[in-house]
């Protein structure tokens, strides 16, 4: 094997698409995502977000953890890892799922991409090639990473289609939400998958290492009036609590990362209970998840609006002014498309159901003062931002 | 047997051994209708007896036992159904110079034995005796779970605590803490001088187990053999053993039980995580309410639940519970009665034990480490046929040796090394008896390997499953089915991997029943 002696010297590694990143960063604001580096911004946020909103963004989602699941018992192991029923995914589907342990704590979650009969991809936030392989004892299945050998890129936004559609992937038009598509763009073989992370129209791109700069190329090469902007992280964190997506690991703590007890969470307890099928047959947790059915709810992550446009960050949350603490905001966002302050908050029930009353304490500065105001909040059950656009079949063109 | 009889079946058993009898035998005596199913032709599991050619009978794999717990012998109507606990015998340290000791329950003598080694033993035998009896609740009960606990639970750390503190007094439990967790070999030297006393009294604290006298927690170990010793003296097994297995078979047959031999259980049925029944090798399902399974806990996750109906942690630490069996048995039938150098013939019949040191122990413990074994074994002996003539041809005998530290996987397979190992054994026990090769007509040697494939104990573990401290009480078997029953609903264990262990004591089989009636078996 051929082993770079000077890798040391490069404590982050560079994806396929970096040299382009390079190029085009004015803020030089680099940050590490799975032992990658990746931009939090790359020029500026604000024309970042509205590129996912309104014309076309680009993102890099190499470092994503990705793993290839074969065999022949690949469909019953993945059954027995995700507490969602599976069984109707079928060729060229994607699915949302989540998976727990023992205890019925959510280890992860992720996207789960049926590439051929026995033949699957999963997507994760973290790294879970422990989990999976230790999942694997009793079945014919054979567990890969292939992280680092595909190159992918997230292309979201409502132009996001016709972009694709120029630069000369065409056949999208009756690609509907969830559906992959293998495809050529020029003559590279990309596989296309109608999903994201941003709760906008948009496509994941799916290709190989070598063929990620000729890819790139081909998107930024299209010309006119489609607001195509590379994008970083940052603007990512702000589409994503505007769709209502949760992040494992930073709004709430991953079950086999967590020490301290009861600092973990159930997928009932952050909202994915309908991702929770306990009728399917036996899967990881499933014992512990019918436990916790009958028992009444202890905490919920919920959606919430904060009023006013003071900016939340991650604070309490008080049962009245002055009140008594019940949770905390994991993640917040002032939302420039809704023009409102959205958050996701870990908020403690009592006897089962959601207070009554949910109040933040806003400190915030004018030229250097520290002040301080309280905002009630209002909860919400839907995405706070889902446009009619993002699942459209065949979507606008523009 | 009719499909209309399985239909009504409340508990399925999966193993005649006797703990599996002992649990029959509860379960019927509280109106439940048990059919119990056995791979072999007989009860007993490994305490079943064998026969080699057509004439010589052995005992099966343990060839001494203590009385059964008083508890079980009175619930159970035992004396009723013909058990009687067999005659009480000494064991015999040999010595290749024919200076054997013989050591008793209360006294020990032979030739160049300190006086302070004889005036030491009875006090010793008293004090860890004492320590025995205060861990008896801890043996007699299901473990206590130490979180989300029960009222029993309660009660069992309640009477623990009561019997170390006021029961054993101040001076003695300091003593009993102080000892609990360390090794045999340490305390063995503080208290003796002669090294084949040590030697014999290490070796009942590690024998079945993989652990050598230094090895941490072999107090302990010992302190479970005392167990029995708590109910009487030590006995060889002379068709006496078979007693047991058959009151045990009777008294659950008395009570309704009934059995089917030569059916293997492939599988456990499993419908939306509650165990229904089982499926026999023959693809034949019958149903039941319960399920008991006496198979090791290995096996019985593994095997016949199947890691894909258990969580993944779970399953995984079931593969990670230690338990690679390390003593093989050797059974030799013999054309006329053996002679050791220098033994009177009268104690002939009492267990016989070649371990002259402990560190002659700790060596051979040692060489299966890393898979092989030691030129100098340690030897358990016993002669069956001196109790029980009926055992051998007339003028014949029978000879049964457990051969500790035999590797389950030897370098370079059991195959081709099964011979040699035989040969050596026989050799060793010519140092002692010049005239036992001539008298050897025929042999039988069981590996652990045989072991796991005969009696269906994977890795051929005596005790299902290590005695050690991290596989004992609460954590026995593993964390999350250590209170007999199982992570799948109307599933239970009831064999010796389960708390308080192995050894001919039912008490794993006892608190198994007494769990199911609580947990809803009862009609």
């Amino acid at each position: 094997m051929n082993i770079d002696r000077e890798h040391f010297r490069q404590a982050l590694q560079r994806t396929p698409f970096h040299d382009r990143f390079v190029a085009l960063s004015t803020t030089e604001e680099w940050m590490a995502w799975n032992t990658y580096k990746v931009p939090r911004v790359v020029d500026k946020l604000s024309t970042e977000y509205f590129a996912v909103r309104s014309g076309c963004a680009v993102m890099d989602l190499t470092p994503m953890e990705k793993y290839r699941i074969t065999g022949k018992g690949a469909r019953e192991f993945l059954d027995r890892l995700v507490t969602r029923d599976i069984s109707r995914l079928r060729p060229g589907r994607v699915t949302y799922v989540a998976w727990c342990n023992d205890e019925g704590k959510v280890i992860d979650d992720g996207t789960l991409f049926q590439l051929g009969e026995r033949d699957y991809r999963l997507c994760s936030q973290h790294h879970q090639l422990d989990w999976l392989l230790m999942s694997s004892m009793g079945f014919d299945v054979h567990v890969e990473v292939e992280t680092h050998e595909v190159a992918a890129l997230a292309v979201q936004g409502p132009t996001s289609y016709s972009v694709l559609a120029i630069a000369g992937i065409n056949e999208l038009e009756q690609l509907k939400p969830f559906d992959i598509a293998e495809v050529r763009c020029g003559d590279i073989p990309v596989t296309v998958s109608r999903t994201g992370y941003t709760g906008d129209l948009g496509y994941e791109l799916w290709a190989e290492p070598a063929h990620a700069l000729q890819l790139w190329d081909a998107i930024f090469g299209v010309q006119g009036r489609y607001d195509i902007h590379a994008m970083g992280l940052s603007a990512l964190e702000m589409v994503r609590i505007e769709a209502g997506f949760i992040m494992p690991g930073f709004d709430f703590n991953t079950a086999e990362s967590t020490v301290r007890d009861g600092y973990d969470r159930s997928p009932y307890e952050v909202g994915l209970g309908w991702v929770v099928n306990l009728d399917k047959g036996h899967f990881t947790g499933r014992k512990s998840l019918l436990a916790e059915r009958s028992r009444p709810a202890r905490r919920r992550l919920k959606k919430i609006v904060v009023d006013g446009n003071k900016p939340v960050g991650e604070t309490f949350i008080f049962d009245g002014k002055n009140g008594k603490q019940i949770g905390e905001i994991k993640c917040a966002t002032w939302s420039p498309i809704l023009k409102a302050n959205l958050a996701l908050a870990d908020i403690e029930y009592i006897d089962g159901r959601l207070p009554s009353q949910l109040w933040v304490r806003i400190d915030y500065q004018r030229e250097l003062k520290w002040l301080s105001t309280w905002a009630e909040c209002q909860v919400q059950s839907k995405p706070f931002y889902n446009p009619e656009h993002r699942s459209a079949t065949p979507p606008a063109r523009y | 047997m009719s499909s209309v009889m399985t239909e009504r079946t409340d508990a399925i058993i999966i193993g005649a051994g006797h703990n599996g009898l002992v649990c029959a035998a509860y379960l019927a005596r509280a109106g439940l209708n048990v059919l119990c199913l056995e791979s072999a032709d007989s009860a007993g599991g490994m305490s079943a007896p064998r026969t080699i050619g057509d004439n010589y009978h052995f005992p099966g794999l343990a060839h001494v036992a203590y009385p059964i717990a008083p508890a079980i012998r009175r619930d159970l109507r035992l004396e009723q159904f013909g058990y009687e606990s067999g005659k009480a015998i000494d064991t015999v340290a040999l010595d290749a110079n024919g200076k054997h000791l013989t050591i008793g329950t209360n006294s020990v003598s032979g030739d160049g034995l300190p006086e302070s080694d004889k005036k030491a033993y009875p006090k010793f035998r008293e004090q860890y005796l004492a320590f025995a009896k205060a861990l008896r609740p801890l043996f007699e009960n299901k473990p206590p779970r130490l979180k989300d606990m029960e009222f029993a639970d309660k009660t069992t750390l309640v009477k623990l605590g009561w019997n170390i503190r006021l029961g054993l007094g101040r001076e003695t439990m300091y003593e009993f803490l102080r000892v609990a967790a360390i090794n045999i070999y340490d305390v063995l030297n503080e208290v003796f001088e002669n090294d084949r006393l040590k030697g014999a009294i290490a070796v009942d604290a590690v024998m079945g187990s993989a652990m050598g006298p230094r090895t941490p927690g072999t107090v302990l170990t010992w302190l479970q053999r005392l167990q029995g010793e708590l109910n009487g003296p030590m006995s060889l097994q002379s068709g006496g053993r078979s007693q047991l297995v058959h009151a045990l078979t009777q008294s659950a047959e008395d009570a309704g039980a009934t059995f089917r031999f030569n059916a293997p259980v492939d599988r456990i049925l499993i419908e939306n995580g509650k165990a229904f029944g089982v499926e026999l090798s023959t693809g034949e399902m019958l149903k039941a309410r319960l399920v008991i399974s006496n198979a090791d806990p290995r096996s019985t996750f593994t095997k016949l639940v199947g890691a894909p109906m258990l969580d993944a942690m779970f399953a995984n630490r079931v593969t990670q519970i230690r338990g690679a069996g390390v003593v093989a048995k050797l059974h030799l039938a013999l054309s006329g009665k053996p002679a050791f150098s220098g033994l009177p013939e009268p104690q002939m019949g009492d267990r016989l034990l070649i371990a002259p040191s402990m560190n002659y122990i700790e060596r051979a413990f040692n060489h299966s480490k890393y898979d092989e074994y030691s030129e100098h074994l340690v030897l358990d002996i016993a002669i069956p046929s001196l109790h029980n003539n009926a055992l051998a041809p007339e003028g014949h005998h029978v000879m049964s040796v457990n051969v500790a530290f035999v590797p389950y996987s030897l370098e370079g397979g059991w195959q081709e090394q099964k011979a040699t190992l035989a040969y050596k054994v026989i050799s060793q026990l010519g140092q002692y008896s010049p005239d036992l090769k001539s008298l050897v007509i025929d042999h039988e040697l069981l590996t652990p390997q045989d072991i796991e494939e005969q009696f269906r104990a994977v890795q051929g573990h005596w005790h299902h499953g290590e005695l050690s401290i991290h596989q004992s009480f609460m954590m026995r078997p593993l964390h999350g089915a250590a209170q007999y029953d199982t992570p799948i609903e109307k599933l239970f264990l009831c064999g010796a991997g389960n708390h308080p262990g192995g050894g001919l004591t039912g008490l794993p089989g006892r608190n198994a029943a007494k769990r199911v009636l609580k947990l809803g078996g009862a009609k």
